[in-house]
């Protein structure tokens, strides 16, 4: 008969709850500043220089048909090799951000492809400036549009930051298998690390819900 | 109140219909004979097209009876309903017609499935319907080519291949640009000449006075008025209809 | 210490690859299978099937795949359990890619108008018909895009099998780091393979949408 042992795993909470932090720590830098860089690179594909076009395009590309943890991979252990040294906490981050930059480049390109028309032509017969346009007039409610598909693709990204574990990042799948590794009680921990991703996962939906509307496109 | 000798080909007694809260259908009866027109009118909101949905199961009522030929309708049995749609056939507003197919594929697909036909009868079945309805050279068409008066043709078709006994027409024109209404009426009129049994909903009032045996004003989930379309149109004895006739006579 | 050409890594890493496709293969057929059973569950309105499969649907998606992955291979083994890497890779990968098709092609059959449904009653067809000559081909066709699109999901996640020990290209790719110490190179590699595997069928999957709509 199987023995289930789900105290010793729970008795490791401020080990759980460092990881949560962490977790969550990650993701609270990555998801602005990685939607952030979307916006830039969507708006580089419609209105930028031609030359930049292509070069956002590449990346774009190369992004999304590379796997996040080769994408870290090669942060971390590829970059070395020329030189370039980084903790796991900035190559996290930064593998974080370029990976969710590139899918929200195009979820916003999206948004902003099915602005009407007439918003742009009322907005510049106003004598708007071209970039009041765009972040005054085409911005905002392009993200609502889309808002669904980027708080997605923000979820993909916190349950992906899990594989940063493996580079010895402290987040909550670190966690889970430094306490299995103690105490090898694999099976309730990864369930229990499981069960918390799936909450975290409902939570940051419903905050990124509740938050879109009201600091970022309005009602 | 005359007594019916026998019963009608739909027998409606007490139907009540809820969504949610809201009451639409607050206790319907209605005969219908073999072979009537019944063309149905009032304003939006009084529950015409529920009590039409109602007949062939596409919604479900909550209190009363409704037979058709004889056989009651049992919500919850699937079979009992596929039987009951083979002898009630309907026409939508939006046409549905299935867009994958061709419109001969369109009038053969449920005489093949479900009576089962060889598939020379119904080649010939649905040629012979579509010539009917004036597109025979439309047989290996795709909806999308076709004008909306076409596809409402086609579709009118459709429901003919299962030799329905009773067809339910809900809004059939309402969709329509105003010159192809036309050449749908008189298709339904020449089924109405055939002897088919016609429960139609309709805002096409002229068509309606023309066609029906019996005009039914439904207001508020009630049926307020019923009878020979000279008496509802020449004579109407309540205040609503008396408003409903001034207001569509804009 | 042997030096290295880019050749040898290119050749160990294109042998690796053989696995990764392979477990592609499995986890998208596999999955498929799994997901449409799901989806007919739900249409056919079968006993607790909305619940359940909108809360299996939930698991997969609302969990990352590397725990998954670890669950079942060090989870379950540490109860007496033990499965291969093999087998864990290829039953985590189906039941995760289970879970997002059918997601996906619940919305696809969402796409068909209500109207196609009451039509289709409305003459008399019976539920496998209605789905098999209307509503499923209509289903289909909005559906292959970002089916396909998915392979491309899956095709990354196989990445994750390296975790527990499993040797496809990732795996392969840190094994070849330790030999040669050349990490920029063979990771610069291995993203190349991983990219020139996933981008024709991401451009396959673009332009398959462009003609789906461009025929409405």
């Amino acid at each position: 008969m199987i023995a289930f042992d789900f105290p010793a795993v729970l008795a490791e909470w401020p080990l759980l709850a460092k990881g949560v932090a962490a977790t969550l720590a990650l993701t609270a830098i990555s998801a602005p500043v990685g939607v952030a860089l979307g916006v830039a690179c969507a708006w580089a594909r419609v209105h930028g220089p031609a030359w930049l076009k292509p070069i956002v395009g590449a990346y774009v590309e190369l992004i999304r048909n590379t796997p996040f943890i080769v994408q870290l991979f090669f942060l971390f252990f590829g970059l070395p090799g020329i030189g370039v040294k980084l903790s796991p906490e900035l190559a996290s981050v930064l593998a974080m951000v370029v990976n969710l930059g590139a899918y929200a480049a195009e979820i916003v390109r999206a948004g902003i492809a099915t602005t009407p028309k007439g918003q742009i032509e009322a907005a510049q017969s106003l004598a708007l400036s071209e970039m009041q346009v765009f972040t005054r007039v085409v911005l905002p409610p392009a993200l609502k549009r889309v808002w669904p598909a980027l708080v997605s693709q923000i979820v993909i990204v916190m349950l992906g930051s899990a594989v940063c574990g493996q580079i010895s990042t402290p987040e909550l799948s670190y966690a889970s298998n430094l306490i299995q590794s103690r105490n090898f009680r694999a099976f309730e921990s990864f369930i229990v690390a499981t069960l918390i991703y799936l909450a975290l996962s409902m939570l940051l939906r419903s905050l990124l819900n509740w938050a879109g509307p009201r600091f970022i496109f309005g009602k | 109140m005359v007594v019916e000798a026998s019963p009608g080909i739909v027998e409606i007694k007490g139907l009540k219909k809820r969504f949610g809260t809201n009451e639409v259908l607050k206790g319907i009866d209605l005969s219908v004979k073999r072979g009537e027109v019944i063309a149905i009118i009032g304003k939006s909101g009084s529950g015409k097209s529920t009590l039409l949905r109602c007949i062939n199961g596409l919604e479900v009522f909550n209190e009363g009876s409704l037979s058709v030929d004889g056989n009651p309708l049992l919500h919850g049995d699937a079979k009992a309903m596929r039987t009951l749609r083979q002898h009630v056939g309907m026409i939508f507003q939006g046409f549905n017609l299935f867009p994958h197919l061709s419109v001969g594929r369109n009038v053969m697909l449920a005489p093949t499935l479900v009576k089962k036909r060889h598939a020379d009868q119904t080649v010939a079945q649905a040629k012979k319907l579509l010539e009917r309805v004036g597109l025979a050279e439309k047989f290996d068409a795709q909806p999308d080519q076709l004008s909306g008066g076409q596809q409402q043709r086609v579709a009118i078709a459709r429901a003919l291949a299962m030799e329905p006994a009773v067809l339910l027409c809900d809004e059939i024109t309402s969709a329509l640009d105003p010159e192809l209404v036309g050449e749908v009426l008189r298709v339904v009129e020449s089924l109405a000449d055939e002897g088919m049994t016609l429960l139609m909903v309709t805002h096409e009032m002229n068509f309606a006075r023309k066609v029906s045996d019996r005009l039914v004003f439904m207001h508020a989930g009630r049926i307020h008025e019923i009878g020979p379309p000279e008496q509802l149109f020449g004579a109407p004895q309540t205040p609503e209809l008396k408003q409903f006739l001034s207001s569509i006579h804009a | 210490m042997v030096d290295f050409s880019i050749w040898d890594i290119f050749r160990n890493l294109l042998l690796a690859a053989r696995w990764t496709v392979l477990l592609s293969l499995i986890a998208f057929v596999g999955g498929g299978l799994v997901g449409l059973a799901l989806l007919i569950a739900r249409i056919a309105k079968v006993r607790g099937a909305d619940t359940l499969v909108g809360g299996y649907v939930q698991l997969f998606q609302g969990t990352p795949l590397l725990m998954q992955l670890f669950f079942l291979f060090f989870g379950l083994a540490s109860i007496g359990i033990p499965i291969s890497q093999w087998t864990a890779a290829a039953i985590g990968l189906t039941l995760y890619t289970s879970a997002f098709l059918t997601e996906i092609w619940r919305g696809c059959v969402a796409a068909v108008g209500k109207g196609q449904w009451e039509a289709s009653a409305a003459l008399a067809l019976s539920l496998r018909e209605q789905l098999r000559y209307v509503i499923g081909p209509q289903a289909l066709r909005v559906a292959v895009p970002p089916t396909v699109g998915f392979l491309v999901q899956v095709i990354k996640g196989t990445a994750l099998a390296s975790v527990i020990g499993f040797a496809e290209l990732t795996k392969t790719g840190g094994m070849i780091t330790n030999a040669t110490f050349r990490p920029f190179t063979v990771y610069a590699c291995v993203a190349l393979m991983y990219f020139a595997l996933c981008f024709p069928i991401s451009a396959w999957s673009k332009s398959l949408e462009r003609k789906l709509h461009r025929g409405r």
